[in-house]
């Protein structure tokens, strides 16, 4: 404890601290009640406008994206999306109740699909997202007992189902919605996840697939617009 | 890491002579500036997050204390651990001894300038921890045994011809006539063979871009995922972070982040921003199960309250060092310490001293451009000329600049001598240059002909021809 103590000790005399000079006080108030900063215009949209700009935005960092129009779609796009990649008929998807109730054996007979966290030999994973960002094209995903971090990342191709009604404008609205539904704090982990992984660390030229996925898809259901920002994310 | 930083015009000499360092900065004055430029451009109110968030920065920077006591209790609550560092020994120690208490041999790395700060790795091998670096760039450098040259790009003064050697040399257990020359292959084989390395880890360490008080996270923002891996694969996760990286809240940390990326890649967004929130939860199927904060200290505290407050606000985007010309002409191991161009200038010496550094604040054209694209409207130029006077008031400036700069402020202080002596000057080296209109050498000016020709003056001093001007117009100078 002793460091701990010299450091606020040296900071406090740096800021000639005095005791109750009222910064506790401010300090308090901006952490009870977060206050929004400037959100850019483009996060304002609505609607149509709203959803085309997500899409814009994802598929200019090189995700790709599929619109059905209900979940009972997604298990034969998920199929026919590995097939376009020549990618073999397995993935693994999260233990996840929205994404366990789809058609799977019905709609996609040839698939296999797996469930849990992801095994190091896994080339596709599916899961949920919690939210979209429009302003700059980001999936929202959170870990938990439904939704292993790894499938994020150890897969080469990522598949994401989201429903237009989870893409909201800014980021602004992802933390009142995570407050929300997660008034004990943050889950362990929040990713925004903005195309597939890439790098320009070898003569700042753009390559995709560093590390984690090589590809990202988006699978987004397009349920009732009026539901839109009223539905409950995941 | 020894710093050379005293050695700053011997490292910059030999930089100008490496014709495959000079070509590998070709890539930092085309593709950075434009790529800024353009996404800047295209996000109107731009100018004004800049301006939140800095106004975010200075308020923490005024309530720092308080900040990071209450993001402590947050981590604690979550579960985590916070290990406060006054120095980097300290930082090293908590370090070596979080791993020994796990048993640890194997550590992956994400890309962490305080890490090199502090100078992680060579203490890890000591202690008989293998640390493997898992940002493409730095594990190019780890194998290059070099210290990286930019904060975001470590491996930018590499060319690919470079790396394909490396790997060749490195890499024995792949078959020696598989094709390498494209980038796309070196890339495809540096993640085939740090994929095993990420699984086999005991602990992973990570640095952070921002500390968020209101939930207890730390913030990473990468864009090859491997930052990622390296946190959720093993049993632990460390985060090693300066105590400045602490903001108030997520609307805070968005605000920041819209400048972030755009001034660092030109990217709207980084692939990747993960917001890190203790240890793996008891329903949780995966992710690491201790989550350690090392707070570092290592002379921030000393910086706060002082002219040099404001370098505390940086957010370590590199766009200061990607506008600048004496980085792109020098590259970044002549600033001979952790950290290069206009942002190191500053900060290297109320790191290491200005002993050691004191050529860093002098190397700069103070053409401004740093200033004008940092986001976080850091006032380099300023601050690197507070050095420059601290330099002269200590009597560390050499006696040949001394003498000058004292025999220049003789004249100065006296008008009329200073523009007979001017005027007199500017006429003999007028009339010496009329025919050729510069001069190869000059008697005095060997530092300046040795690289480049002097423009002879025009024969006559500015302050003439203006007197001259004003009094055509009628009116009195």
């Amino acid at each position: 404890m002793k460091s701990r103590e010299v450091i606020l000790e040296n900071l406090r005399r740096s800021l000639h601290r005095q005791p109750r000079d009222g910064a506790e006080g401010a300090v308090e108030a901006r952490l009870l009640s977060p206050q929004r900063n400037i959100v850019p215009q483009r996060g304002q949209l609505e609607g149509e406008e709203l959803l085309e700009l997500f899409i814009r935005q994802a598929t200019t960092v090189d995700a790709t994206l599929a619109r059905v129009s209900s979940d009972d779609e997604v298990p034969e796009a998920v199929a026919d999306y590995l097939k376009q990649s020549n990618l073999p008929p397995r993935i693994r998807i999260a233990p996840h109740p929205d994404l366990q109730a789809l058609p799977w054996s019905a709609k996609a007979p040839l698939l296999q699909v797996a469930e849990g966290r992801a095994d190091p030999e896994d080339l596709v994973s599916v899961t949920p997202a919690f939210a979209g960002v429009a302003e700059t094209g980001t999936l929202v995903l959170h870990s938990g007992a439904e939704t292993p971090t790894t499938l994020n990342f150890l897969p080469e191709t990522h598949v994401v189902i989201l429903r237009a009604s989870q893409v909201v404008g800014a980021y602004e609205e992802v933390w009142d919605l995570l407050r929300a539904t997660y008034p004990q704090g943050l889950p362990r982990s929040v990713n925004m996840i903005t195309g597939p992984s890439r790098t320009a660390d070898i003569e700042q030229r753009l390559e995709l697939g560093a590390h984690g996925p090589r590809r990202l898809h988006i699978v987004l259901i397009e349920d009732e617009r009026s539901e839109h920002g009223q539905q409950s994310p995941q | 890491m020894q710093p050379t930083s005293h050695a700053f015009k011997e490292n910059a000499r030999r930089a100008l002579d490496d014709s495959l360092l000079q070509k590998a900065m070709g890539h930092v004055r085309t593709n950075f500036i434009q790529k800024r430029a353009e996404a800047a451009a295209r996000l109107p109110e731009f100018d004004q997050l800049r301006d939140q968030a800095k106004a975010i920065k200075d308020h923490t920077l005024a309530h720092l204390d308080l900040y990071l006591e209450r993001y402590e209790a947050k981590v604690l609550q979550q579960g985590g651990k916070v290990h406060w560092c006054a120095t980097a020994e300290e930082a090293r120690q908590t370090i070596i001894s979080i791993c020994r208490s796990l048993g640890a041999r194997k550590v992956t790395k994400g890309k962490s300038m305080i890490s090199e700060e502090i100078a992680l790795n060579d203490c890890l091998e000591a202690a008989g921890i293998e640390p493997i670096e898992t940002d493409l760039g730095e594990y190019i450098i780890q194998l290059r045994k070099e210290p990286p040259s930019h904060i975001i790009a470590p491996a930018v003064h590499v060319n690919r011809e470079q790396v394909e050697a490396d790997f060749r040399r490195l890499h024995q257990e792949l078959p020696p006539e598989r094709p390498l020359a494209e980038a796309s292959q070196l890339v495809h084989e540096a993640r085939q063979v740090l994929r095993q390395r990420f699984l086999e880890a005991d602990v992973g360490i990570t640095g952070a871009n921002f500390l968020i008080a209101e939930t207890g996270s730390s913030v990473i923002v990468t864009n090859e995922g491997n930052g990622d891996l390296t946190q959720t694969l093993p049993r632990a996760h460390i985060v090693i972070a300066s105590l400045d990286k602490v903001v108030p809240t997520l609307e805070d940390c968005a605000t920041i982040l819209r400048v972030l990326a755009r001034s660092a890649t030109g990217q709207e967004f980084s692939s990747y921003t993960t917001f890190s929130t203790g240890p793996r939860r008891p329903e949780d199927p995966d992710g690491p199960e201790e989550y350690h904060v090392v707070l570092i200290d290592n002379g921030r505290s000393a910086m706060l309250g002082t002219e040099f407050q404001d370098m505390l606000r940086c957010i370590r985007c590199g766009a200061c060092m990607n506008h600048c010309p004496v980085y792109h002409a020098v590259g970044g191991h002549s600033y001979g310490w952790v950290y290069p161009g206009p942002m190191g200038a500053v900060l290297t010496p109320s790191l290491i001293g200005i002993e050691e550094a004191g050529h860093l604040p002098n190397a700069s054209t103070f053409c401004g451009r740093c200033e004008a694209v940092c986001p976080m409207r850091i006032p380099l130029p300023k601050m690197m000329r507070h050095w420059r006077e601290r330099e002269f008031e200590q009597h560390q400036a050499p006696p040949k600049a001394r003498f000058a700069i004292e025999a220049w402020a003789f004249f100065a202080k006296r008008p009329r001598l200073y523009r007979w002596a001017t005027g007199l000057a500017v006429g003999i080296l007028g009339r010496a240059g009329r025919r050729q209109g510069r001069f190869s050498s000059l008697p005095l000016a060997g530092g300046w002909t040795a690289h480049r020709e002097l423009p002879a003056p025009a024969g006559r001093s500015f302050q003439s021809l203006w007197a001259e001007r004003q009094g055509k117009e009628g009116r009195h100078p």
